[in-house]
C-alpha cells in the first residue's frame, strides 16, 4: 500500500491545470495554463485577449474628441485617470495651456479615481484570501465616490469628463461641500477596514513574504506604480515627472508612500496608505482651488458656451465644426504618461495633421505586470497564485484593450 | 524647458557618437528625444542604453508597431525606454518590412516578450530569436493582422453561438447596413496641402481635369 502511494506520487506529480477564463479570482477573463509539480507551480502560461475590443483600431477611425470615451472603458475601475493621459498627449502636441481651476479639478478627480481603484483592489484581494466582509465595506465608499462622478459629469462610470483643454463642466458648490464631508468621514471608514484586515492572521499568512518583487525584477519586467513603491523605490510620476499642479502640493500633504519588502502584504499596506494620501490631496485641492474658467476658452478645441451660441453665428459654426469635423492636431508624435492607480499609463500618439489620430498605442500598467506572472509565481504554492494575482491589481479592460 | 531640451540634445549627441553604427540620426521634438536606429543593431544599442552610466535606460516601458503602407519599409517598431535613475525617457525607432524580422529584445529586457508578441499579433512583424512567438490578444485561430491599415475596421469574420449546432461558429461579416465612414474634413480650412480642385490650376486651356 505504501509502495503504491509512493510510485503514484513520483509518476503523476506533474500535471497541467487550467485556471479560468471564468474564475472569481481571475479578476475578469484570464485563462492560465499552469504546469504544476504537486502543489508547486512550475510554469504559468497566461492567455489573454478575451476582452480585446480593438480600442487602438477604433481610435484610428474616430476624431480626437470621439476617441475620448474609449479611455473610460480601459481601466473601468478608475476611468478618469485614463482620460487624463489622452488629454495630456493632445495638449502636449497642441501646446495648449489648461486653466488653473481645471488643473485642480483634474487632480481632485484623479485622486478620487485612485481611491476608487485601491478600494476595489484591496477589497477583492482580501476576498481572494477568503474574507467576505471588507469588499462590501469598500464598495460602500466606492458608491459615494461614484455618486460624485455622476454629479460632476452625469455618469457613474464612463465619465468623459476630462477634455483636451480642461474639464467639461465646472463643479457646483454643493458638490464641493459634499466631497468635503466625504473627505472628513473617509479616515474613519479606512480605520474600520484596516481594523478588519491589517492584523488578520489568515490574511497575513497568505500574503507576507509571498510574491516578493526585488529591484532587478522591477527593471527587467517594466513594473510601475505600487509594484515599484512596494519594494522601497520612491518612484512616482506625480513627483518625479510632475504634471498639472502636483509639483505645488507640499510634501507633508503628499509624501511618496514606499514599502519595504516588496511582498503582497507591503503592497496592500502601500495601497491603504496611498488612499489616505489621496484623501489629503483632495482636501488640499478643494482648499486651494482658484476661481476661473475650466476649459481653455477661445480655442478651437473647446466648444463655445451655450449662451454664446444663441447670439453669435461664429460660435454656432464653431460648435458644429467641432462636433462633426473635430479639431486638427499637428503632425508629430508624443508619449504622455500619468501615474494611474495601477502604475504608469501612457499614450503614444502619432498624428498626421488631420482630425483623427494616425496611430495610438495605449501602454497599460497591468500588461507588463501580468506578463511577469510566470516569473513571480514560479516555485510558489498553487494557493499563492490567486493571492499574487490579486496583489498585481489586474483589470482586463486595460490589458486587453 | 529649454534646459531640458538641451540635456536631451546632449544625450542624443552622446549616444549617436558612441554608437555610430547603430544610430542613423536623432531628433528632439515636443521635448522628447527620438533615435532612428539600424534594425540589426537594436540589441547592442539597447544593451548600451541599459549599461551606460549616463543613459541607464533600464526599463523598457513600451514597444509597439506602426504601419505606413506607402513607405518602402512599411513597419516601424517604436521602443520607449525609461531611466528611473536619471529620470529620463527616450524613444528608439527601427523600420522593417513583412519579411525582415527584427532581432528580439527579450535577452536584454524580458518585458519585451509580450510586447513583441502583441506587435506580431497586430502587424505580423517577425522577431528573430523570440522564445515563444504566438498570438497574444486575438482569438484562437484568428487570421490576418488587425492593426494594419489595409485591415477593415469591421474585420472579415464574425462570431456567434449557433443553437442548432450547439457551438460557436465563425461566419463572414454580414452588415445589415453598409459601414459608414464619415469624412468631415473640410476643404476650406484645416488641411493645408492638396485642396480639391487645385490640380486644375496647372492645366492648359481646353484640357479637362
Amino acid at each position: 500500500m505504501a509502495d503504491d502511494v509512493k510510485s503514484i506520487a513520483e509518476e503523476d506529480r506533474k500535471f497541467t491545470l487550467n485556471f479560468g477564463p471564468q474564475h472569481p479570482a481571475a479578476h475578469g477573463v484570464l485563462r492560465m495554463v499552469m504546469d504544476l509539480d504537486g502543489e508547486i507551480v512550475d510554469r504559468i502560461d497566461s492567455h489573454i485577449g478575451l476582452l480585446h475590443r480593438g480600442t487602438e483600431k477604433l481610435l484610428e477611425h474616430k476624431t480626437y474628441l470621439q476617441g475620448l470615451p474609449y479611455f473610460d472603458r480601459l481601466d473601468y475601475v478608475a476611468p478618469m485617470n485614463q482620460e487624463h493621459a489622452w488629454c495630456l498627449a493632445i495638449e502636449k502636441m497642441l501646446g495648449l495651456e489648461v486653466p488653473r481651476r481645471a488643473q485642480f479639478i483634474r487632480v481632485l478627480f484623479s485622486e478620487m479615481g485612485r481611491i476608487l481603484n485601491h478600494l476595489l483592489n484591496v477589497g477583492t484581494q482580501v476576498m481572494d484570501c477568503g474574507a467576505l466582509t471588507p469588499i462590501t465595506w469598500a464598495f460602500e465608499e466606492r458608491e459615494k465616490l461614484m455618486g460624485f462622478y455622476e454629479r460632476a459629469c452625469g455618469a457613474r462610470l464612463h465619465a468623459a469628463y476630462f477634455r483636451p483643454g480642461g474639464v467639461h463642466q465646472d463643479l457646483p458648490q454643493d458638490l464641493i461641500d459634499d466631497i468635503l464631508v466625504f473627505i472628513a468621514e473617509f479616515p474613519q471608514a479606512m480605520e474600520n477596514l484596516e481594523g478588519l484586515v491589517s492584523e488578520n492572521r489568515i490574511f497575513k499568512q497568505r500574503n507576507v513574504d509571498i510574491g516578493v518583487v526585488d529591484e532587478d525584477t522591477i527593471m527587467k519586467y517594466g513594473f510601475s506604480g505600487v509594484m515599484v513603491r512596494g519594494s522601497g523605490l520612491a518612484w512616482d510620476l506625480r513627483r518625479s515627472q510632475p504634471y498639472e499642479i502636483y509639483s505645488e502640493i507640499p510634501s507633508d500633504v503628499f509624501p511618496v508612500i514606499v514599502g519595504k519588502h516588496g511582498d503582497n502584504y507591503d503592497r496592500y499596506v502601500c495601497r491603504m496608505d496611498e488612499m489616505q494620501v489621496s484623501n489629503n490631496i483632495m482636501r488640499w485641492c478643494i482648499e486651494n482651488m482658484p476661481e476661473g474658467p475650466v476649459l481653455a476658452e477661445g480655442t478651437k478645441v473647446s466648444p463655445p458656451r451655450r449662451g454664446e451660441m444663441k447670439r453669435s453665428m461664429e460660435a454656432l459654426i464653431h460648435h458644429f465644426k467641432l462636433y462633426t469635423e473635430g479639431f486638427h492636431v499637428p503632425e508629430g508624435e508624443v508619449y504622455a504618461a500619468v501615474e494611474a492607480p495601477k502604475g504608469e499609463f501612457g499614450v503614444y500618439l502619432v498624428a498626421d495633421g488631420g482630425n483623427r489620430p494616425y496611430r495610438v498605442k495605449l501602454r497599460a500598467p497591468g500588461f507588463p505586470h501580468l506578463a511577469a506572472m510566470d516569473h513571480l509565481c514560479r516555485g510558489h504554492q498553487l494557493a499563492d497564485v490567486s493571492a499574487i494575482l490579486g496583489s498585481l491589481d489586474i483589470v482586463f479592460g486595460e490589458i486587453d484593450r | 524647458m529649454s534646459a531640458q531640451i538641451e540635456a536631451l540634445t546632449d544625450l542624443g549627441e552622446l549616444i549617436a557618437s558612441e554608437m555610430q553604427d547603430a544610430v542613423r540620426k536623432y531628433e528632439v521634438r515636443f521635448s522628447e528625444l527620438t533615435l532612428y536606429a539600424e534594425r540589426d543593431a537594436i540589441v547592442p544599442l539597447a544593451e548600451f542604453l541599459k549599461r551606460d552610466a549616463a543613459c541607464a535606460f533600464e526599463t523598457l516601458i513600451d514597444l509597439c508597431g506602426v504601419d505606413y503602407p506607402e513607405r518602402g519599409r512599411r513597419f516601424e517598431i517604436v521602443y520607449h525606454f525609461l531611466s528611473m535613475r536619471m529620470n529620463q525617457r527616450i524613444r528608439v525607432k527601427v523600420s522593417t518590412t513583412e519579411n525582415e524580422p527584427v532581432p528580439t529584445l527579450t535577452g536584454v529586457h524580458p518585458s519585451a516578450d509580450w510586447f513583441e508578441r502583441e506587435a506580431f499579433d497586430m502587424y505580423g512583424i517577425g522577431f528573430s530569436g523570440h522564445p515563444d512567438m504566438r498570438r497574444l490578444l486575438t482569438d484562437y485561430g484568428f487570421e490576418g493582422f488587425p492593426l494594419r491599415k489595409d485591415f477593415p475596421l469591421t474585420g472579415y469574420t464574425e462570431v456567434r453561438y449557433d443553437d442548432l449546432e450547439k457551438r460557436v461558429v465563425h461566419e463572414p461579416v454580414a452588415l445589415t447596413q453598409e459601414y459608414r465612414n464619415f469624412d468631415f474634413l473640410s476643404p476650406w480650412e484645416g488641411i493645408t496641402k492638396d485642396i480639391p480642385g487645385d490640380e486644375k490650376a496647372t492645366l492648359n486651356d481646353g484640357e479637362t481635369g
